[in-house]
């Protein structure tokens, strides 16, 4: 095992699948001399020039559409939008054509193009530079989309998602870059639609997202401390999302919180309730709680961001009112 | 550059071997003699969904995709059955997929505005205005990656050129010299808004200057025009001197979809462009070229009306898809 950061996790993925298949290139604003913003593709430039990390114009919409026609014609694009809030400016590339092309045509078109993008808050950045909108990609049919919290994840799933012959939306969290943790020295991949419980306990279930699994983690371990039993989930995937164990979970438990740093309102933890209710609502003797960003656009100041955006105490709040 | 129109020199230096002017003839009866059947089966209701036809247009597609070869690739519009035509797909199977049958070319899921056939290059008509651009500079790029060769074709409307797609898409292609080629179908309205209310600029084609890259105007009624234009820019292209903006100036006899009135335009305007019809146009030229007697051409029109109707028979007698066949192709 080696301890390294997400950033090199998310590197790494890329360096080992271009080295395995010369179809795989990359694309994006600054991804190449400058490295990404956040450092994701530093040095890449070096090993395989600038046809393959290929620095484009400040155009998301062409950003998108090229990574969508070059992966209909042959090639596996990896294109990197900077922050998801700009996923906007490409959304009908990612939303009408690369999700949909492949059943308008019939089943004809191979669309193997992964979004490459980062989401969430806790950097003073305001309200279009950290959002969190997983849910929008997970609405849309023909779109697959993971949200890795680890950098063992970022890797294992970010292997899998190049490799993946339709459209998926890689959504990585700009505060774990710098988060550091074990990965193999082996390769490995980590198969989409595949919870990972990261820590069993039972007496609640709390599925988190992103960076709200480490959250999750701390509130577990703060818990634990009173003697409560919590088991966190890590869906990895919320399309295709693994259902079976979250249901599964909750059958011991009883109880569920859904954390996410995504608005509330149609969120995730509306759709992964809504599945537990469908499943197993008699195994629930609580309802469900969510524990998620509030309904307003992220604040700058962070007072009010760390207000709208929840953290470990909330957890461990919604844990203790369902007990 | 910009604005220019092709000369009758260029037009004449450029002009295709006979064969090719006959199959030029071809490719516009065929299309012209499917407009006006699709539009009869879909006011006869037998045709689902909506149709944009692009009667009084089959020059463009006819005259630009003559200078293709198979393996290039295209993107269409919603207003796209020239185009693939024009590309080389069947009849029957086009047929077919207006009717959403298991035989059309996207087995009834995408219908007149999806229809794709990835074996002749064609990346998909699109049906978001200025949605097939970028995956037109996409495919270009693919094609200058894997060095193949290929050159690749965005067809789209003059409306399209007021989306940011193709700005975006025409810079990124010039910034990266791919071998691709703007086609702008000018039919004046962007569904009811004329061109004078698109933009204060007379020809589209003067964009192309802005992004450095060559741009023409052609009258987009003469396919030999339009087919010139797109010499030169296939050349370029391939010679791996980057991208070209052809607009081709022309009209749509119908609204905007079959059973629009139009009523935004004058009736004399409608009436002169009709009478300006490209196809007896091209036939004259071909007869005095002696290139196609009236006699021959009158067999092309009888070969392609039993074409048309086999293939009204054939998507007749296809099967409909299963309600849960809508369940398929969603994921790889």
């Amino acid at each position: 095992m080696s301890n390294i950061f997400y950033k090199e996790a998310v590197r790494d993925a890329l360096r080992e699948e271009m080295r395995r298949d010369e179809r795989v290139f990359l694309l994006g604003l600054d991804i190449g001399r400058f490295g990404g913003t956040y450092k994701a593709t530093d040095g890449l430039v070096d090993e395989f020039g600038e046809e393959r990390v290929r620095d484009t114009p400040l155009s998301e919409a062409a950003i998108a559409g090229a990574a969508v026609g070059s992966a209909m014609t042959g090639l596996r694009p990896v294109a990197e939008i900077m922050y998801i809030d700009f996923t906007t400016i490409a959304m009908d590339q990612i939303v009408n054509q690369a999700a949909k092309l492949r059943y308008m045509s019939g089943g004809q078109a191979h669309i193997p193009v992964v979004f490459r993008t980062q989401e969430g808050a806790g950097r003073s950045s305001a309200a279009q530079h950290a959002q969190s909108l997983e849910a929008w990609f997970a609405h849309i049919p023909g779109l697959k989309v993971a949200l890795p919290s680890t950098p063992f994840d970022a890797k294992g799933l970010l292997k899998t998602a190049v490799r993946d012959d339709g459209p998926v939306m890689f959504i990585e969290h700009k505060l774990l870059y710098n988060s550091r943790g074990e990965v193999p020295e082996q390769e490995y991949l980590i198969p989409f639609g595949q919870a990972n419980i990261c820590r069993e306990g039972s007496d609640v279930t709390v599925v988190a997202l992103s960076r709200m699994v480490l959250r999750a983690l701390e509130a577990a371990a703060e818990l634990e401390r009173e003697g409560i039993s919590v088991e966190v989930i890590d869906p990895r995937t919320v399309a295709p999302l693994d259902i079976e164990t979250i249901v599964k979970s909750v059958e011991k438990t009883g109880r569920l919180v859904v954390a996410h740093e995504a608005y509330e309102r149609c969120g995730m933890g509306a759709e992964i309730a809504t599945q537990v209710m469908e499943r197993g609502l008699y195994f629930l003797e609580k309802p469900v709680r969510r524990v998620c960003g509030r309904n307003v656009p992220v604040p700058f100041a962070p007072v009010m961001e760390n207000y709208v955006i929840p953290g470990a105490a909330e957890i461990v709040k919604a844990v203790k009112e369902l007990l | 550059m910009a604005g220019q129109p092709v000369c009758a020199a260029a037009r004449e230096l450029s002009a295709p071997t006979p064969d090719l002017m006959r199959s030029i003839h071809l490719t516009m009866v065929r299309i012209r003699r499917f407009e006006e059947r699709a539009v009869e089966l879909f006011m006869a209701q037998e045709l689902p969904g909506f149709l944009h036809s692009c009667l009084g247009q089959e020059a463009v597609p006819a005259g630009a995709c003559a200078a293709l070869r198979d393996t290039d690739y295209i993107t269409s519009t919603h207003r796209g059955h020239g185009h693939v035509i024009a590309k080389g797909l069947r009849l029957d199977r086009m047929m077919a997929e207006l009717y959403g049958r298991t035989t059309g070319y996207c087995k009834g899921k995408g219908g007149s505005m999806h229809i794709a056939d990835f074996s002749k290059g064609i990346l998909g008509a699109n049906g978001i205005v200025g949605g097939g651009i970028p995956i037109a500079a996409g495919a270009a790029l693919s094609a200058k990656m894997r060095q193949s060769g290929q050159v690749s074709v965005a067809f789209f409307g003059d409306g399209a050129a007021s989306q940011g797609s193709f700005h975006e898409s025409v810079n990124m292609a010039a910034v990266w010299a791919l071998p691709a080629i703007f086609v702008c179908e000018n039919n004046q309205y962007a569904v009811s808004t004329h061109g004078s209310r698109q933009r204060v600029i007379p020809d589209v084609a003067a964009r192309a200057a802005g992004y450095g890259i060559p741009g023409v105007t052609v009258d987009g009624n003469d396919p030999l025009a339009v087919y010139a234009a797109m010499v030169e820019a296939v050349e370029r292209a391939r010679g791996g001197h980057g991208p070209s903006f052809v607009e081709c100036r022309t009209y749509k006899w119908l609204g905007h979809y079959v059973g629009d009135p139009g009523k935004y335009r004058p009736a004399e305007e409608v009436a002169q462009w009709k009478a300006a019809d490209p196809l007896p146009r091209y036939e004259r030229e071909l007869a005095a070229r002696g290139v196609l007697s009236p006699e021959e051409s009158e067999l092309v029109h009888a070969q392609v009306a039993r074409e048309i109707e086999e293939a009204v028979e054939f998507a007749r007698l296809s099967p409909h898809p299963k309600p849960e066949d809508a369940l398929e192709d969603v994921v790889a």
